[in-house]
């Protein structure tokens, strides 16, 4: 009969519970668990981010040079006007930064797209291929440089050696002025196509096979289902991988200065937006300017994905 | 349906090409490594050369290289230890109270490019006379896990049914007791393939190493560039310090494949 008058104290379970609920903290942490578990985490991003780039924008619009300290003057938008009327060094970088881009994301995305329709259906040897398409991925990436630099070395390198084996004369690849950028742009796409084929064949094989069926009935060809049917279901999946891999070619870095080091070059040949940023900060200290083009880049940054978002909600309606 | 033959001749041979083209540089590297420099200088011997361990014996014994190893390993293992902690808490808040504006903040992390970051961050780091030290390169990779495990943890507990939750609050377990005892048992899967998938990442971490790390703190990513001389490159050195770097990721990432890209594809297909 004692267990009907004191039932918490009869299951092992309860005593637990019941002592939970009663403390006055974990009733206060209950019902604050929505800001209890995420206000850490937030906090911590913010502090980190808010202040930097508060400052970054306040520097800005100094003449900050040498040491950040407080010795900097006021200069209004002076650094603005002289950054976006150089066309020795932001021009050119801007103008690397969007072609670097253009050209990885647009070579990424069409060999991306052919690997994952290859690799879509089920095959032999499956296996094999996906590690293939997982090692580049995980490579760390200035390792990847230093490997790319040694096959492309104009004397000793594999890329001439086999260039001769059918007849064509060496390359300059890296070392060459107007080589050295493209070359760079063939690292990424070797390291990074194969993060939009692991994109694109997620969402491949969450389509359903019922419009292929059908097409397929109507007498639709293979291109023309992949044209109409396919291709249409994957769009979103498609952006997505822009727009995930489109944000890091635009901040790339890694690779640029394991193959060509400070200041993207003694040419600057490579130095897009973010070499010629780091560049600004850490060889020349001359902070103002520098802040003054991370402003810029950052907002470029955003255009590009708010374009991209908008034509994403606009495809999803 | 089965694929008519000629396109399966078609695509055997498209994907040996593939997976020569991704797999190919890699086995240079690491031949290369196993190279005299006289035998990478002699294009003679780029097939038929008597492997050397000569190289790995310089970057594990002179170039100190267990040493950077065992920096990696820390600062990787405490980044991702430390962004769970704070991630995985705040992914499940913000997947199950909807919070896209507070996740939107978290997220900014992955857009915002390093370099504007690393001016104050090292202005003020080096004041409190932290830069050099262990603190803030985890710290500053914790900056890249944090956003990364919180983006994969959401869509983790977003397709995670509450029903379980649910029984468990009728049950008696209070809110918080559901998620340590039924929830967060439930997505250990996720967590794995956020802390996996961090690990990598921060393994993998250059720039802000570059920047905040000192001589005593330097990460492997950093180390590689001693090989690089302003007149001449040891190659032999470079591609074994590049295959040391390397290696030890790939075969992570090997044996935990499904978890890799369950995370790089996560969120991928929901459009």
């Amino acid at each position: 009969m004692s267990a009907v008058l004191t039932p918490r104290t009869d299951s092992p379970e309860a005593p637990a519970a019941s002592v939970d609920t009663t403390s006055a903290w974990s009733r206060w942490a209950n019902d604050h668990r929505k800001w209890l578990f995420a206000a850490p985490a937030m906090a911590f991003v913010a502090v980190l981010i808010i202040f930097p780039v508060a400052w970054t924008g306040y520097l800005s619009l100094t003449d900050a040079e040498g040491s950040v300290r407080a010795e900097s003057e006021f200069i209004g938008f002076q650094n603005y006007l002289d950054v976006l009327t150089d066309t020795d060094r932001f021009w050119p970088a801007v103008w690397r930064t969007v072609l670097f881009t253009g050209v990885v994301l647009f070579f990424e995305v069409i060999l991306g797209m052919a690997i994952a329709l290859l690799l879509w259906r089920p095959f032999r040897g499956e296996k094999w291929v996906r590690v293939a398409i997982l090692l580049p991925l995980v490579a760390t990436p200035v390792a990847v440089g230093m490997m790319w630099r040694l096959i492309f070395d104009p004397n000793i390198g594999m890329a001439n050696q086999l260039l001769g084996w059918i007849g064509i004369g060496p390359q300059p690849w890296l070392a060459g002025q107007h080589s050295a950028l493209p070359t760079t742009m063939f690292i990424d796409i070797w390291q990074w196509t194969p993060m939009v084929v692991l994109i694109l064949l997620a969402g491949l094989t969450s389509l359903s096979d019922e419009p292929q069926e059908a097409a397929r009935i109507d007498g639709a060809s293979s291109w023309q289902r992949f044209r109409h049917v396919t291709l249409p279901l994957l769009m979103p999946t498609v952006i997505v991988a822009v727009l995930l891999r489109g944000i890091d070619a635009l901040k790339t870095f890694d690779i640029l200065y394991a193959t060509k080091g400070r200041g993207g070059g003694s040419f600057h040949e490579v130095e897009t937006l973010n070499v010629y940023a780091y560049g600004l900060s850490f060889d020349y200290n001359d902070y103002g300017v520098s802040s003054t083009v991370l402003i810029i880049f950052f907002l470029i940054i955003i255009g590009v994905m708010w374009a991209l978002t908008y034509r994403k909600k606009g495809l999803g309606r | 349906m089965k694929p008519s033959k000629p396109y399966r001749v078609f695509r055997n041979s498209a994907l040996v090409v593939v997976v020569f083209a991704l797999m190919a540089p890699l086995l240079w590297m690491i031949a290369a490594s196993f190279k005299t420099n006289v035998d990478i200088y002699d294009t003679a011997k780029a097939f038929a050369f008597s492997p050397s361990l000569k190289n790995y014996e310089t970057v594990l014994q002179q170039a100190n290289y267990l040493e950077f190893i065992g920096n990696s390993l820390w600062v990787a293992f405490a980044a991702t230890t430390l962004s769970l902690l704070l991630g995985v808490p705040a992914a499940y808040s913000m997947s199950r109270f909807s919070m896209k504006k507070s996740a939107l903040v978290v997220l900014m992390a992955r857009v915002i490019p390093g370099v504007s970051l690393l001016v104050p961050w090292y202005y003020v780091f080096s004041n409190l006379k932290m830069v050099g030290g262990f603190t803030v390169l985890i710290l500053s990779h914790m900056f890249v896990s944090l956003p990364l495990i919180v983006y994969i943890m959401m869509g983790y507990f977003d397709g995670l049914p509450t029903e379980l939750e649910e029984a468990a609050l009728v049950d008696g377990l209070t809110h918080i007791g559901a998620f340590r005892r039924i929830t967060l048992p439930l997505s250990v899967p996720g967590v794995a393939t956020a802390g996996i998938l961090s690990f990598i990442f921060s393994w993998n971490n250059f720039m802000f190493a570059l920047v905040l790390s000192g001589s005593d703190t330097k990460t492997l990513p950093v180390a590689i560039f001693d090989f690089v001389g302003y007149a001449s490159i040891d190659w032999g050195g470079l591609m074994a310090a590049a295959t040391v770097v390397t290696l030890p990721i790939m075969l992570i990432a090997l044996f935990v494949q499904k978890y890799v890209v369950s995370g790089l594809t996560a969120g991928a297909t929901k459009g």
